[in-house]
């Protein structure tokens, strides 16, 4: 069992919480990710770490289904059954000159760690975060220490410039001479964002999420084309060449559940709702 | 006592096959030999003195016959269960020439399942040696080996990436043929040796190299859990698993009592196995267990098919179609599967492993309607830890190059199981794991 030391809503159903998971703490770097299983009849999910201090693991996530939304219902103190980690490869940071890091939604869970540990490189550090909303943004304080430059966007015009990442992606390298590019957040808008680099050539990664059992290369659930060659996001990523990502295979592979998914997440609001627990 | 009525057994995931009871044991004991020079121990990877426990047996001494297995084999009833005797020990019986050979698996079981009914008793160990041997992996071979170094006094911490400890016993062979809670109850009497288990340890990542270097010595019992995917289109579609997907999903995971369960796993009618193994064979009973109608497709013949032969015999009495010399070319469906298309196959001159080899035959396909693909053409070994240590030196397959005593190229490193022999058997793994622990006990010895 691992003790979740600290737990909070960071914006509207976004969560950060603290684990006490040393194994993992001490050997992670950015980019990588963990499994996660909250309980004996648990799913085991993926996040990433966001963070790693001491012997703490935080991990950032939206309550989407069943497994987040118990995930947002452990209280401090309280533990988790399992945690594996960390997994993947690390981002690939050197010193490539100038940098963009572009994260969206609850993808911005990801991006802090990796500005740092480019700009650590030496590398001049572009932010661009996005969100639904104002209410919705998350990591802003830390995006704005790391990055030299942080553009903040809002899809409804509630913080920032009104409008998308992809955006400000767009006028930043027809403008500049960027080296590399990240870009993190739901499967859409990294296939969107990721175009406005590909006539450059710019080097950009994204960071796929796609369903996973074991995170170890044992089940192939996760497997992704790139490259037209098949791939185990899990070991053989989870950051790829964004331009040779089959996107639309991996959203097509995300969605094979969704009648389990919203059975499950239907139970557990039942299961809330007769029991007064959760939030 | 025989296996359950198939049209039972497959509403369940209980054991199959009942075992003996303590009089058919008896009875079975008493038509062995007691040759004098037995050549069924010949033929056991591990050498267990088949003989003496049987012996022991026929004279009803059960928990003593455990005992005896258990000085040469710690796993008993979950090898009693899974080890093909059939080509092992029992093809070397005397009497399988005139009759039917002694039943050794199923009194090996037997006797394993009366000590565990009137409880275990926890092995001995030597005193402690103050050296640290870090394992890797807690399938056959990394047990098999903890249990060995444990025993001579060497503080061990076994590590293993997922949440339970078994390997393949756990994740990969069904319930129905391999109970979890007989797997759980030998592991523990393993780990009571005073094993540390350290789960949720993916070593190379949550252990660095260097911190698994500081160990006096190191044993990799990784196994082979790689998938290999046939390489057709359609692979990505929505309804195609590997059989270690399927299976994990549902042996590890539980999927098939989702909701209760939180793991989910397609909701099939139709499935189609590719494959002739043992793994084929079990995800197509656990897929019919789940309640679709079942068909696998084997390239080869009938005859050529690699599973034990009781468990295609168990398969075919469950209702599992069977299409011989027939091979996938393609999965076909928009986002889920609809439908697979096979090409005949047929048989030319005999290839480099003795069997015929299968040509396909131009332009004869067919389609097979389905909702769920299941690959199981195999596995290899898992290459995340082994390709980032230097000096280890690898096999073609990817697999570990050891010695037959485990030794590989790195003076600290021992590798056993289906990491260095790529898919094998679980008595194959254990007999490796128990040279790899005899070399390290003789490398520590020196220091
Ligand atoms: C490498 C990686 C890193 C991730 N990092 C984060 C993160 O930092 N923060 C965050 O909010 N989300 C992250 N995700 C997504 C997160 O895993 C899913 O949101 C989570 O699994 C949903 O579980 P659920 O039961 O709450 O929702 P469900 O209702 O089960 O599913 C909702 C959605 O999540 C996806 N999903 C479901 N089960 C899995 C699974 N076992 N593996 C992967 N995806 C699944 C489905 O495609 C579905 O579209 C990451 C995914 C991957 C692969
Ligand atoms: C479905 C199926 C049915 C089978 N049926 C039979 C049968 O009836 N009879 C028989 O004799 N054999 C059978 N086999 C084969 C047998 O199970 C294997 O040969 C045997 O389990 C090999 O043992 P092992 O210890 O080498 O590896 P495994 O059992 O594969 O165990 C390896 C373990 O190492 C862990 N691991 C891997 N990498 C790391 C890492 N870096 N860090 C930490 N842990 C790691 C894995 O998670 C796994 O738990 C079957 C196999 C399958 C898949
Ligand atoms: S999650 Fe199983 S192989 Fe990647």
């Amino acid at each position: 069992m691992y003790t979740i030391e600290k737990t909070h809503e960071i914006a509207d159903k976004i969560f950060e919480i603290w684990v006490n998971a040393p194994h993992v703490a001490r050997n992670a770097r950015a980019g990588q990710f963990v499994i996660i299983r909250t309980d004996e009849t648990g799913e085991r999910i993926p996040l990433t770490i966001s963070r790693a201090s001491g012997d703490l693991v935080r991990i950032v996530f939206m309550a989407v289904g069943k497994t987040t939304h118990a995930l947002a219902a452990i209280k401090a103190g309280d533990a988790i059954a399992d945690i594996v980690g960390p997994l993947g490869h690390p981002s690939e940071i050197k010193a490539w000159g100038t940098c963009v890091i572009v994260g969206g939604g609850a993808g911005i869970a990801n991006t802090p760690c990796i500005a740092e540990a480019l700009k650590a490189a030496g590398n001049t550090v572009i932010g661009i975060i996005g969100a639904r909303n104002a209410g919705m943004l998350i990591l802003e304080d830390e995006m704005r220490e790391a990055c030299d430059e942080l553009h903040v966007t809002t899809d409804d015009g509630s913080k920032g410039r009104h409008g998308f990442a992809a955006d400000v992606l767009k006028e930043i390298v027809a403008e500049r001479k960027v080296d590399a590019v990240w870009i993190i957040g739901p499967t859409i808008m990294m296939k969107i964002t990721s175009m406005a680099t590909k006539k450059k050539g710019i080097k950009t990664f994204v960071s796929l999420n796609p369903i996973m059992v074991d995170g170890t290369g044992m089940c192939g659930s996760c497997r992704c084309q790139v490259a037209g060659k098949t791939v185990f996001a899990c070991v053989d990523g989870p950051e790829f060449d964004a331009h040779e990502v089959n996107f639309d295979q991996l959203m097509q592979r995300q969605r094979y559940y969704m009648d389990q998914e919203k059975e499950a997440l239907a139970r557990w609001n039942q299961h809330v709702c007769s029991c007064g627990e959760g939030r | 006592m025989g296996d359950r009525p198939a049209d039972i057994r497959v509403r369940d995931f209980l054991e199959v096959d009942c075992g003996l009871t303590a009089d058919e044991a008896v009875a079975e004991a008493n038509r062995c030999l007691g040759c004098k020079k037995p050549a069924c121990v010949d033929g056991c990877p591990v050498n267990i003195d088949i003989p003496a426990f049987i012996g022991l047996i026929a004279e009803r001494k059960f928990t003593e016959a455990a005992l005896s297995i258990k000085t040469q084999n710690m796993l008993p009833a979950i090898c009693g269960r899974v080890c093909p005797q059939e080509t092992q020990c029992e093809v070397l019986c005397i009497l399988g020439k005139k009759e039917k050979p002694v039943r050794i698996g199923q009194l090996e079981r037997f006797a394993a399942d009366e000590e565990r009914r009137t409880g275990i008793k926890a092995p001995v160990k030597k005193a402690a040696t103050g050296k640290k041997v870090a394992v890797v992996g807690s399938g056959p071979a990394g047990i098999t080996a903890a249990g060995e170094l444990a025993k001579e006094g060497h503080s061990v911490v076994m590590y293993e990436s997922l949440h339970l400890p078994g390997g393949v016993l756990t994740y990969g062979i069904p319930s129905f043929r391999l109970p979890k809670d007989i797997v759980k109850a030998e592991l523990d009497q393993v780990l009571s040796l005073g094993v540390e288990v350290k789960l949720n340890h993916f070593v190379g990542r949550s252990v660095p190299l260097d911190e698994l270097l500081s160990y006096d010595a190191v044993l990799l019992g990784t196994g082979a859990g790689l998938p290999y995917f046939m390489g057709i289109s359609g692979e990505h579609l929505n309804g195609v698993y590997s059989a270690n997907e399927f299976l994990t999903r549902v042996n590890l995971m539980h999927a098939d009592r989702f909701p209760e369960y939180d793991t989910p796993i397609a909701k099939s009618s139709r499935v189609v196995v590719v494959g002739g193994g043992n793994v084929a064979m079990d995800a197509a009973r656990t897929a019919r267990r789940m309640g679709a109608k079942v068909t696998l497709v084997y390239r080869r013949r009938a005859e050529d098919l690699p599973a034990r032969l009781a468990e295609v015999h168990h398969a075919e009495e469950e209702g599992i179609e069977f299409i011989t010399c027939a091979n996938p070319t393609r999965i076909l469906g928009e986002q889920v599967v609809t439908g697979i298309e096979c090409i005949r196959m047929k048989m030319c001159e005999l290839d480099a492993s003795g069997r015929p080899s299968a040509v396909p035959i131009n332009g004869d396909t067919f389609t097979i309607d389905c909702d769920v693909v299941i690959q199981a053409i195999g596995q290899g070994p898992n290459p995340v830890l082994v390709r980032e240590i230097q000096g280890l030196e690898r096999g073609r397959a990817g697999n570990v190059v050891a010695d037959g005593d485990g030794r590989t190229a790195h003076p600290k490193i021992f590798a056993a199981g289906d990491v260095t022999t790529g898919a094998a058997t679980v008595i194959l793994a254990m007999g490796g794991a128990k040279k790899a622990a005899q070399s390290i006990n003789s490398l520590l010895a020196t220091r």
